[in-house]
């Protein structure tokens, strides 16, 4: 048999619900792996009461529960609270803050069975794509540990990669979960904008926010979605769409598709590290009889800008509530009101953090609101408009999930605008509220994985975990 | 020289509705600090909020009864501010697309025009104790609705007076419409006052200045009076206006200032990224159209026009909700408008304005009422009735049957002792035959009363006594 930590989130739970394991054993076996690769600092936090947990599903399981996530060990990012957990967004400000409730995605685990292991390290407040902006450490690279796992949800993916757990959860604004699954060689979904309940999800900027799922193989991944997703009274925001049988979908039909390639994509990959490996994907697609067609989503380009902009306006509002009043740390050294906010958020929050807040006011001030919020939101709407008539075209759409494989640790943090050209190929799904999920695929420099995007339609994750499912596939013969 | 002023109003009045504006906490005055509170008003990480559907239907009401039109899209933003009794440290508010716009309300002769109507949610309250200070977020995402007069547009509000009766008419539509309660002394209405003055007969504005969160009418007419003194003295010595925000000190008559334009917060509203936009049908519309109730104008007509009560009652009983709504009450179960009217104009009236608040309920008034009116008590007694059971909760009837006020002998009975006074007071009576005199009269009917012990009808008797001597 499989070692326990090589299973797939589908074999562990068949097999606890079939008691051929327990979810004690999967549980313990888990949190050794994470022990022995604590050097890392993927892990931030491993829950005591786990191991415990396991055992009450065990008993539930002997009484008739049947979960479909029965006995899995799951990761969370540090930014999505898990009642009596302490949640802390890997900042120091919220060091020590225990969330107060469930959110709606950890209610779900729970129902279904899942045990949560510990809570991952991420980049503060999801503002980063390198992990390097965590207060409590770097997380390393899980293939070469000179290097950064991506970010922000580096700990999840790093986590996955090393068999800490079949399934992570990690959130997405931008690109945090597709480019460190690109990194660090696993999956990373971020599904369409709506798809899943924000409640209980620290907010960094809320129109583009969506927790995104960090896996080994497509059909966990599916499972995982099948589990989270759906509308929840709790955020207006949650899309009514029907949530699909995901994982009874894989497997079918895809000489039907077809994908499309933004010709715009093809010109901004020219000279960097991911244009061979783009091509060689196409290459292998047309291979497999896949039909591809150009398409052309013109203001791509303008994706990147468009999220500096929207992004660090929400975020600056979201994060105001951080302000030493409530919950946050204050500052010993405040004597007055006015201390209390400047004294606590100064120390309280990161530089990374502190340069959105920043960027974030001053385009949300008066007088320069219409020259770029409004702006950005018009040329969101566009962007929008233009995949949808490219979707008119084509059923799924790739793209590079990077720029190129994974920098040394160090090597950017001087330039943050160098770190935010990272984002190039990711945001635009963020941006657009479409699905896109991130495949481990080829190998770049120094032999380091490589990830392509599929998007799909809004809403239309069925169809990505299909000609997902298919790559894997023809991959693995 | 002789100036135009120009008078612009923000009124705030908290809705009434179950929850709140955006979680499921109660809407409630007066629980014990922090006690409605969840984590998406005490703005713990993490939490959203949602749209309480029946405060956007008040705010709809709240339109409607001002003549608004509706927008079919309404837009919640956020406006951004610190302070510790703002959870978010943003207000959910509505800038670019309120849900009322273009309304209008009658003030005197003038049709005041209104800008807007805005649904958004109130902040917690600092609580200062010694060096301590603390937070109640109770009233943290109360929902709010503010009203802004359009002071760019004639006709303006030129006075304190003119302000006033707005405020009052608006604060009655209000509570008439059943979307606040408006009560002062908890808050529950709060304004802002803007002034400008120019010379008489110029088209250009002059440099306004606010005045925010006076409490009460009275304060409120005197800060007028005082701001509007104040900007004259200033441009008739050749002074200039600065824009700014004062802060109005009841206690000491005077204001000063508490920031000017240069000092102003900046807002950086924007869309709430959390919250949809707000669909608002036109079915939507016209169902709360046709549960409207009446509101004082219509309901004045009505007293007009239908009871034939005169203007002044009218308005002295429609200035109170409470006794309008008992004054029709009792109308459904005994319809004599002027005869019940006569009752709240007196008596019911007297007594809200030394205790505030109607202690009777509506079966035990109309008795009383019935019985004077058909002569079965004596006014007298039934207004001391009225007194001695208000508040009680005592029945009226059977207080009255206890205490012997009824006239409940029959007309036979009261006859028979009238026959006897009248054999009794012989030479009374040869001495009336003889002189005529009516105050004769008046000592027989006084003599009758007081055999029967006030239980005869004195008119009854005078005229019976007239019969017989005549």
């Amino acid at each position: 048999m499989k070692e326990i930590i090589k299973l797939s989130a589908v074999e562990i739970r068949d097999k606890v619900l079939a008691k051929e394991l327990s979810a004690k054993q999967v549980c313990t076996a888990f949190i050794e792996q994470i022990k022995k690769n604590e050097k890392y600092n993927a892990v931030l936090e491993v829950f005591e009461d786990a191991v415990f947990k396991a055992e009450e599903i065990d008993k539930k399981i002997s009484s008739g529960f049947s979960g479909k996530l029965a006995g899995v060990p799951i990761i969370i990012k540090d930014n999505i609270l898990y009642k009596g957990k302490i949640c802390s967004c890997s900042s120091k400000f919220l060091e020590n803050y225990v969330a107060q409730y469930d959110s709606t995605v950890v209610k779900k685990l729970l129902q279904e069975g899942a045990i949560i292991l510990g809570r991952a390290n991420m980049d503060e407040f999801a503002m980063g794509s390198s992990t390097e902006n965590s207060a409590f450490g770097v997380t390393h690279n899980p293939i070469d540990f000179d290097r950064v796992p991506g970010g922000s949800s580096g700990g999840s993916a790093c986590a996955v990669a090393l068999d800490m757990c079949p399934i992570a959860l990690g959130t997405e604004t931008g690109g945090s979960v597709r480019q460190p699954a690109s990194y660090c060689g696993v999956y990373g979904l971020k599904p369409s904008y709506g798809r899943i309940s924000r409640y209980g999800i620290v907010a960094f900027a809320s129109s583009l926010d969506q927790v995104g799922i960090f896996s080994k193989n497509v059909q966990d991944n599916a499972l995982m979605l099948e589990v989270i997703a759906g509308k929840d009274e709790n955020d207006s925001t949650s899309a009514n769409e029907k949530v699909e049988n995901y994982t009874q979908e894989l497997g079918g039909n895809v000489a039907s598709f077809k994908v499309g390639v933004p010709k715009e994509i093809l010109q901004m990959s020219k000279g960097l590290p991911c244009e061979n490996n783009i091509k060689n994907f196409l290459e292998f697609l047309k291979a497999k009889k896949i039909e591809i067609v150009d398409v052309s989503i013109k203001e791509i380009g303008l994706g990147l800008a468009t999220y500096y902009i929207i992004a660090p306006a929400e975020a600056a509002s979201n994060l105001a509530r951080f302000d030493g009043v409530k919950y946050t740390t204050r500052s010993k050294n405040a004597r007055n009101l006015q201390e209390i906010y400047k004294k606590s958020r100064s120390e309280g929050f990161g530089k990374e953090v502190k340069r959105r807040i920043m960027l974030g006011n001053y385009v949300l001030s008066s007088g320069f609101y219409d020259a770029y919020y409004k702006k950005a939101k018009a040329v969101q709407n566009e962007l929008i408009k233009q995949f949808d008539d490219a979707f008119k075209q084509c059923d799924i759409i790739v793209l590079p999930t990077t720029i190129g494989t994974a920098y040394k640790i160090g090597s950017k943090s001087n330039n943050p605008v160098d770190t935010y050209k990272e984002d190039i190929f990711t945001v635009t799904a963020n941006i657009a509220g479409l699905p896109s999920l991130s495949i481990p695929f080829g190998k770049g420099e120094n032999n380091l994985p490589l990830g392509v995007q599929l998007m799909a339609k809004k809403f239309d994750e069925k169809s990505i975990y299909k000609l997902a499912k298919f790559i894997e596939s023809s991959l693995g013969e | 020289m002789q100036y135009d002023v120009i008078i612009g109003l923000e009124v705030h009045a908290e809705l009434k509705t179950e929850s709140k504006c955006f979680c499921s906490c109660k809407n409630e005055y007066g629980s014990s600090p922090n006690r409605n509170c969840c984590p998406v008003c005490m703005a713990l990480p993490g939490a959203l909020p949602v749209l309480n559907k029946k405060a956007v239907e008040q705010t709809i009401r709240a339109g409607l009864a001002l003549g608004f039109e509706i927008n079919q899209t309404a837009i919640f933003e956020r406006k951004n501010y610190f302070y510790p009794d703002l959870s978010k440290a943003y207000q959910i508010s509505q800038l670019e697309k309120p849900i009322c716009i273009n309304g209008h309300l009658k003030v005197f002769d003038k049709e005041i025009p209104i800008n807007r109507i805005h649904l958004e949610e109130d902040a917690g309250k600092l609580i200062h104790q010694d060096d301590l200070s603390m937070i109640d977020y109770n009233r943290c995402g109360v929902p709010l609705i503010e009203l802004v007069t359009d002071a760019l547009v004639e006709p303006h509000i030129e006075t304190a007076d003119e302000a006033i009766e707005f405020l009052t008419k608006l604060r009655q539509i209000y509570i008439y419409a059943g979307v606040a309660d408006c009560e002062m002394e908890k808050g529950q209405m709060r304004a802002d006052v803007n002034i400008s003055l120019r010379p008489k007969g110029s088209k250009e504005f002059g440099t306004k200045v606010e005045m925010k969160n006076i409490m009460g009418f009275k304060s409120i007419h005197r800060a007028i009076n005082y701001e509007i003194e104040r900007q004259k003295e200033i441009l008739d010595d050749g002074g200039v206006i600065v824009q700014e925000t004062r802060k109005w000190d009841n206690d000491k008559g005077e204001s000063y200032s508490l920031r000017t334009k240069e000092n102003a917060e900046d807002y950086r509203y924007f869309p709430d990224p959390d919250l949809l936009a707000v669909n608002i049908s036109n079915e939507e519309i016209q169902k709360i159209k046709e549960s409207m109730p009446l509101l004082p104008d219509q309901l004045k007509k009505v007293f007009l026009e239908e009871y034939g009560l005169n203007e002044y009652d009218s308005d002295v009983i429609l200035a109170n909700k409470e006794v309008s709504d008992l004054y029709r009450a009792c109308l459904e179960m005994y319809f004599q408008p002027k005869s019940v009217a006569n009752w709240f104009t007196t008596e019911i009236l007297a007594r809200i304005k030394a205790e505030d608040k109607i202690q009777i309920d509506k079966e035990n008034l109309v008795w009383i009422i019935k019985s004077v009116d058909e002569k079965k008590i004596r006014r007298n007694a039934a207004k001391d009735l009225l007194s001695y059971i208000w508040g009680t909760g005592l029945n009226a009837e059977a207080e009255a049957k206890k205490q012997g006020i009824m006239a409940d002998m029959s007309s036979d009975a009261v006859f028979e002792i009238l026959d006897k006074v009248l054999q009794e007071k012989a030479s009374v009576v040869d001495q009336f035959k003889q002189e005529q005199d009516p105050k004769i009269l008046n000592y027989l009917v006084g003599q009758v009363m007081k055999e029967t012990r006030g239980k005869a009808n004195a008119q009854e008797v005078m005229e019976k006594l007239k019969e017989r001597l005549s």
